[in-house]
């Protein structure tokens, strides 16, 4: 879902860049020098995602994985997808210079709502967990959706109708982002919770957060 | 598969600084987004084109990328041309094609292709390491360059990690097909792609802090600033602003 350049008019570039940075601001001052490292992985798996096709019907759409992102990062998914969106604007010209403000805006606010509302989910039980991780995946996707072919429809009338295909195209993405989300956070909770920084249920019991070994110098 | 299918290279793209190449490109892509009149797009393509041809890259490889890249421009094309209101060109089965709407098209594939030649002419020819370095040189925030730099590192980790994989998954028999067994798989496959790329980032961060590490990073491509790399990006970057005020005043039209 990259907005290419070009596309949209200077006011709606120039304060989705605004809005973004603002974003990247507040996502650096949470993240410590400790946390880079993971970030940097949860980051380039946003980048790796987008090269996995999985097949959808007769075609074939590729992972966004977003929702995971919020989930693990919070604030920080805006400087994760930012840089993301970046390397994938130098290396394939996917997106733009002018456009990673918009795009970055696009797919990072909807983690960061997810994040607020359904991680405290996670830490309710087996049960609670799945349900939540499979709607976080599901909703920052749609979200994503919703803002991209808003911010085409801003763009003019005539947007409009790319803007519905848009939407109405990445309906199956988003039950299968749920679907992978959900079994992707059940797998993390059971075999490695401590890449989550908070508590989080695991099949056993609720354990508390183990601080990584760096941390605990 | 390479990612950085550009950046080996002998042009005097290839050897240019970085951080002269990022401003040059960021403002030259600005000033193109803003322009409204075709001719100054066009000019603006031309620009690009000169700057691919400095740039001398593979040519098979750079028809497929930008092929590639304008399919979200088709995609526009479908639907632009018969949403726009104005003079109609031409009617077919209940769709009206206007010229507003094909004008606007033409405008976006123009400003859009003029921006992708630019990119590719001047970052796609730094390898990536270099750009980050660039990003710092520029005063990028430094967490954010290091994020940059990391990240690019794990797309690599990431990547071989989820080919073995997969390459398992396909000779245990797993076909790829619309049901809930391949997502699953999928999932099971990035999970375990992840805590493992994460047991390895806690043990390079370890190792790093033991080699007293202090967040920077020296690159071993050194390429030295030139005094004439600043001219060709100031160069470039007027080139941009006089195409943006010649559109902005309407110069065009006095041709």
């Amino acid at each position: 879902m990259h907005i290419a350049e070009g596309v949209l008019p200077p006011v709606i570039l120039a304060s989705s860049a605004i809005l973004s940075a603002a974003g990247v601001c507040i996502g650096l001052k949470k993240l410590d020098y400790d946390r880079i490292m993971t970030t940097a992985i949860l980051s380039a798996s946003f980048f790796v995602a987008s090269l996995i096709h999985v097949p959808i019907g007769p075609v074939s759409g590729h992972l966004i994985l977003n929702g995971l992102l919020g989930l693990l990062l919070g604030w920080v998914s805006f400087p994760a997808i930012m840089v993301a969106l970046a390397l994938q604007a130098i290396l394939f010209q996917f997106g733009g210079i002018t456009t990673l403000g918009v795009n970055t805006l696009n797919m990072a606010l909807p983690p960061v709502i997810c994040f607020y509302v359904f991680r405290p989910m996670l830490s309710k039980g087996t049960f609670s967990l799945r349900m939540a991780s499979f709607l976080c995946g599901m909703t920052a996707v749609a979200l994503s959706a919703l803002l991209t072919s808003g911010t085409l429809a801003l763009g003019g009338d005539n947007f409009l109708n790319s803007a519905k295909i848009l939407l109405i195209s990445s309906v199956p993405v988003m039950v299968i982002e749920g679907l992978i989300t959900a079994v992707v956070v059940g797998f993390l909770a059971k075999v490695s919770p401590q890449i989550f920084d908070f508590e989080i249920a695991t099949s056993n019991s609720v354990v508390s957060a183990q601080t990584s070994p760096s941390t605990t110098e | 598969m390479s990612l950085e299918s550009f950046a080996e290279g002998k042009s005097p793209f290839h050897t240019m600084d970085a951080a002269a190449k990022l401003a040059a490109a960021a403002l030259f892509s600005i000033c193109t987004a803003l322009l409204t009149s075709i001719t100054a797009a066009c000019a603006a393509l031309l620009v690009g084109i000169v700057l691919l041809a400095v740039a001398q890259l593979p040519f098979k490889i750079l028809c497929r990328r930008v092929l590639f890249i304008n399919a979200f421009i088709a995609f526009l094309w479908l639907t632009l041309p018969v949403s726009t209101a104005g003079t109609p060109l031409f009617t077919w089965g209940g769709f009206t094609v206007t010229k507003e709407g094909v004008d606007l098209t033409l405008l976006i594939t123009l400003k859009s292709n003029a921006i992708i030649a630019a990119v590719i002419a001047l970052l796609a020819t730094s390898n990536v390491t270099d750009i980050g370095t660039g990003f710092a040189r520029l005063h990028v925030p430094q967490k954010l360059s290091l994020l940059f730099l990391f990240t690019w590192r794990y797309i690599h980790v990431i990547l071989e990690e989820y080919k073995r994989l997969s390459t398992a998954a396909t000779l245990r028999g797993f076909v790829p097909g619309t049901n809930s067994h391949t997502y699953k798989t999928y999932a099971n496959l990035i999970a375990m792609v992840l805590i493992k790329s994460h047991d390895r980032a806690e043990r390079v961060s370890n190792a790093m802090k033991l080699r007293g590490f202090n967040g920077t990073f020296h690159s071993l491509h050194r390429t030295r600033t030139h005094p004439a790399d600043a001219v060709v990006a100031a160069t470039i970057v007027l080139l941009g602003t006089a195409l943006l005020a010649a559109d902005y005043f309407h110069l065009t039209e006095l041709l």
